[in-house]
């Protein structure tokens, strides 16, 4: 059994411009120690989707299994239940803390909502800080304090109070500078082998997914185009909106750059206000036929195991 | 020197006067720029490229930046000292600068055509009706999508992408010959990056510019640079090719953003280099060199002496002790 499964799910936000479908039918599945990559760009839905998982946002339509639970239909109590389960880390490790509560506190939190005893939770508290690499008398300091590498180290303390199965990291590392950047993942990837915990990594920053990922979903909006394999999204891309964000991601090594071949995509998002009928991505396709205005391609197996959603492969 | 490229810093400085003392933002800063050359300004948040650039244009405010030594050669001619009015005619004349947030670098309540028209019509003698024409011209130089339209649109009708692309064309209305870019696609898409980088080397190769093209990301570096200077704390630590850099980092600092930058398709890495601790704030540099206490390869000298730039091949520089001893 799959620790997340994804059944056709559905996000919408009604706006005074229309309906938005942020999340417009996608399956998924996460198996448990494993790291899946969601990569996408702004407006693509990937972080209402992760939000969707922590049901942050109103869920429309399908299900949300979390280890055997659809968690569609529960209400807030049931839900803390599997919220210590799921966890998240967001992008802006300023934005996710309470300013006037001391790190101790906020680390703490989780562990007092769950009902912990106060010398336990402490101990807990004191624990996690060492897990992250911050000194024991952060505690009593504030997060202004602290710099943006160790506030996300904040932020991830928390999410691993109470030992959850999936943590969900929401561009963790887009706010981060190059080499502070490298030191949090590093720490991502030393506490899943440490405590074999899954995570859904959000971001638009290919390289860095394709560094710590397993699997990879691309999303474009609203929808999946294709999922596979690390390997196989690298090595051989098959859907054309994977092959124009593989060609257009800047690679740091200047031989290499200049040695593919570039063929920009033209054109930007279309609105998901009134997405385009038929293939979302049909717009902006360079393969792009008739059939695509009308007829949406589901997700069907490929090469390798892995899935994509077009008619032409 | 006898050359003439069209933008020379010579031994720049900029120091912030605050009341917590004075920080040395930009620290005796050197580089030229040749004639359809792009040098590309990296390093962290803090380690003092932005305020270079805006060094360069003049445009830091006075108190709390003052510019306390060297010059900043633009065609042959020293505009450090020229007087604010001078600066107003050079500036997107002969110098333009993009920065990396296109929304806030445009007037909200103007269109489009009013923003472009004015860089004209200050700089040049076109007319209301000629200016509206070169404007459209301009518009589909830069690829803007049903440029005729777009004329009477205003910036928050425009997509991040579309509001660069209006922002660089008011850069490079008059032709200038120097072009700052800061960060100009860090807000971008990557796929509307790629776009707009592939806009700034063509624009780049057409006109010929001298391009200084400052950004974090070594990625868009070793895309669209010539050659690097990789600034850490305010000063320059090292200057190489972009090949040379990328192939034989010589400072411990360059060699650090290179390994902590992941590299898509090579060998996975079980981890990435990391480089301990942060960028120090200005107003707490360390005694000698402002990397040593998170340097690999740091000795004992390098906490008394701040090491000055060195040439160990030609074409290459680097501030660093262990670098000089190989």
């Amino acid at each position: 059994m799959s620790l997340l499964a994804l059944h056709d799910v559905h996000v919408r936000f009604n706006t005074a411009g229309g309906v938005v479908r942020a999340v417009n039918g996608v399956s998924l599945e996460l198996a448990a120690g494993e790291t899946l990559g969601l990569v996408g760009e702004s407006g693509c839905g990937k972080s209402t989707l992760g939000k969707a998982i922590m049901k942050l946002v109103p869920i429309a339509d399908g299900e949300i299994v979390v280890d055997g639970v659809d968690i569609a239909p529960l209400d807030r109590e049931q839900l803390n239940e599997v919220r210590r389960k799921v966890q998240m880390i967001f992008q802006d490790p300023y934005g996710s803390l309470n300013p006037r509560s001391t790190v101790g506190r906020s680390v703490a939190q989780p562990l007092v909502i769950a009902g912990w005893k106060p010398d336990a939770t402490a101990q807990r508290v004191e624990t996690l800080l060492r897990w992250v690499g911050l000194p024991s008398d952060a505690k009593q300091r504030y997060p202004h304090e602290f710099s943006g590498g160790q506030r996300q180290r904040i932020g991830i303390a928390r999410a691993l109070a109470l030992n959850p199965k999936l943590i969900i990291c929401d561009e963790p590392v887009s706010a981060l500078d190059v080499s502070v950047r490298a030191q949090v993942i590093n720490l991502l990837e030393d506490l899943k082998s440490q405590f074999g915990v899954s995570y859904l990594f959000i971001s638009h920053d290919l390289s860095v997914v394709e560094h710590i990922a397993d699997r990879v979903a691309v999303m474009y909006l609203g929808t999946l185009v294709e999922v596979g394999g690390r390997d196989h999204i690298w090595r051989n891309p098959q859907h054309p909106y994977t092959k124009a964000l593989l060609a257009a991601a800047p690679i740091a090594d200047p031989k290499a750059a200049r040695a593919r071949q570039r063929t920009v995509l033209q054109g930007e998002l279309p609105s998901p206000i009134d997405p385009p009928a038929g293939c979302p991505f049909h717009s902006r396709c360079p393969i792009a036929q008739d059939r695509c205005k009308l007829d949406r391609p589901v997700l069907r197996p490929v090469d390798g195991g892995a899935l994509a959603a077009c008619h032409f492969i | 020197m006898e050359r003439t490229d069209p933008l020379e810093v010579q031994n720049l400085s900029t120091t912030l006067f605050t009341r917590r003392g004075e920080m040395k933002a930009v620290d005796g800063l050197s580089l030229a720029v040749g004639a359809g050359e792009t040098v590309a300004l990296v390093g962290e948040s803090g380690c003092g490229k932005s305020l270079s650039a805006l060094s360069i244009m003049r445009l830091l405010p006075d108190p709390p930046a003052r510019i306390v030594g060297g010059a900043v050669k633009l065609n042959g001619r020293d505009i450090v000292a020229v007087s604010e009015e001078t600066m107003l005619d050079i500036r997107g004349k002969e110098i333009g600068m993009i920065f990396q947030d296109p929304l806030s670098s445009l007037n909200p309540v103007a269109t489009v055509e009013k923003q472009i028209a004015e860089v004209l019509t200050t700089h040049t003698d076109l007319g209301r009706g000629q200016a509206r024409a070169r404007a459209h011209e301009l518009l589909e130089l830069v690829g803007m999508p049903d440029a005729g339209r777009r004329l009477d649109a205003y910036p928050h009708q425009l997509s991040g992408g579309m509001c660069q692309r209006v922002v660089i064309a008011m850069a490079i209305a008059c032709s200038p010959s120097v072009l700052i870019a800061d960060e100009p696609t860090t807000a971008l898409d990557v796929t509307v990056q790629a776009q707009v980088l592939a806009l700034l080397k063509r624009l780049q190769a057409d006109a010929g510019m001298a391009m200084i093209f400052i950004t974090h990301d070594l990625g868009v570096v070793a895309e669209t640079a010539d050659r690097v200077v990789v600034m850490y704390a305010g000063r320059k630590v090292e200057e190489a090719p972009v090949d040379a850099l990328f192939e034989n980092p010589l400072h411990p600092y360059t060699a650090g953003l290179i390994g902590a930058t992941p590299i898509p398709g090579a060998a996975r890495a079980e981890r990435l280099a990391d480089i301990p601790g942060m960028v120090p704030p200005l107003n707490a540099l360390p005694q000698g060199c402002a990397f040593a206490p998170r340097c690999k390869r740091g000795m004992e000298r390098c906490r008394r002496e701040k090491p000055g730039l060195t040439q160990p091949t030609p074409g290459r520089l680097v501030a660093c002790f262990a670098a000089e001893k190989g």
